[in-house]
């Protein structure tokens, strides 16, 4: 499954994708967040399901553009450098912009 | 001054029919497994009983300020004249917002995926994208035969392109909620669309254009169409297939509908049952399911 959390405004695409088919619930990426945005919840799309999956907290969902801000400075970054995508080493997380 | 918030003619124009269904071909007491999904949304609340699977009575009404009231009242309400009681129920999901707060439930789901499932049975299996427009949000899901969610987008940001929003329109012009969709087609040409998405902002520009002397028509006409176009933005993330369903209050609200469908160019599939039981209905099943999992552990 393709989990997008963030949302689609006049300045754009803000979305972080988790692709629960990779991520086999490790955790990693919760610490290597600066601005906490990743946590860890329970599969509730898959009953049989015993790992928990990484998803965008609901407090950075309306704002992530900004949550992510740190990360991701106006010179310019690449979106394989960002802290939470080197951390998973499944390769999950992807971003939109 | 008891009155003091109620219009002149003591009119609601936002206030939605509630209602309640039973069955008349079902009885739960034939029935083997009986299972119940109650989804507590941000605008109203809808609690269904199946019966092994099938429909067998639901009811939807508007959620109050108090979340286990709500899940408590709409489900008394489904079960009154039945004879069915809470303590016969053999599992119950709780979904939506207040899904936390259904003080009955076994287990709550997301309504990501209990809109996946309820429009996998509404529609059929072979649905592929439901759009759920909610109350207070607006969901984009892709989903497979069985009714599993594949990829989803929610947009909770704001109001905008949410039922929430037509209310406030309803308010603003007068004119009933159920009445909105129709009279947005009276106009002799399409408008442009009100450009904000901000239904605080969309209000505004409604008013202006009220004062410039445009009819009530062709403003619900604007702002359905604006309506329709932002939700469109958001489908184009997921990808919309020809499968393609509308699920939540507004699926009842011709106006966005039919802008919306001849925007994408599909038209979303039809269905006998309410379309705003979709995630009440996953919620049930999924309560079977469980049940179903639980009895077999045992």
């Amino acid at each position: 499954m393709q989990a997008n959390y963030g949302y689609k405004d006049g300045a754009g695409e803000f979305f972080i994708t988790i692709d629960t088919e990779k991520c086999d619930g490790c955790g990693d990426c919760v610490p290597a967040c600066p601005q906490h945005v990743l946590v860890m919840i329970e599969n509730e799309f898959d009953l049989d399901a015993e790992k928990e999956l990484a998803a965008v907290s609901a407090l950075h969902t309306k704002k992530i553009k900004y949550s992510c801000g740190p990360c991701k400075p106006a010179a310019g970054y690449a979106i394989e450098d960002l802290p939470c995508v080197r951390a998973c080493a499944a390769g999950a997380i992807t971003h939109s912009w | 001054m008891e009155n003091a918030v109620q219009d002149q003619k003591k009119v609601e124009y936002w206030r939605w029919t509630e209602s309640r269904w039973t069955s008349p071909d079902l009885d739960w007491r034939d029935g083997g497994v009986i299972s119940a999904g109650v989804d507590v949304g941000s605008v109203s609340t809808q609690a269904v009983v199946m019966v092994d699977g099938h429909l067998y009575c639901s009811s939807s009404m508007r959620t109050g300020s108090d979340s286990p009231e709500s899940a408590n009242n709409a489900m008394s309400w489904a079960l009154e004249g039945t004879g069915l009681t809470l303590d016969r129920i053999h599992a119950t999901v709780g979904t939506g917002y207040g899904r936390v707060n259904v003080p009955f439930a076994t287990r709550a789901i997301t309504e990501i995926a209990c809109h996946a499932r309820g429009g996998n049975f509404m529609y059929g299996p072979s649905v592929r994208t439901i759009l759920d427009m909610g109350g207070q949000d607006c969901k984009a899901i892709h989903c497979d035969e069985r009714g599993k969610v594949s990829a989803f987008l929610m947009n909770d940001k704001c109001a905008a392109g949410t039922g929430r929003g037509m209310e406030v329109f309803a308010d603003l012009l007068g004119v009933h909620i159920t009445e909105v969709g129709e009279m947005s087609f009276r106009v002799a040409e399409e408008p442009p669309p009100v450009s904000s998405t901000c239904v605080v902002f969309a209000k505004s520009e409604a008013s202006g254009l009220l004062r410039k002397g445009w009819p009530k028509e062709k403003v619900l006409a604007a702002y359905c169409s604006a309506m329709a176009h932002r939700v469109v933005t958001l489908l184009e993330r997921i990808g919309v297939e020809k499968e393609f369903a509308i699920t939540g209050g507004i699926a009842k609200n011709v106006g966005v509908v039919r802008r919306l469908a001849k925007e994408i160019g599909i038209e979303p599939l039809r269905s006998d049952m309410d379309a705003q039981l979709a995630g009440a209905i996953g919620a049930a099943l999924f309560a079977k399911a469980l049940h179903e999992k639980s009895a077999k552990g045992a």
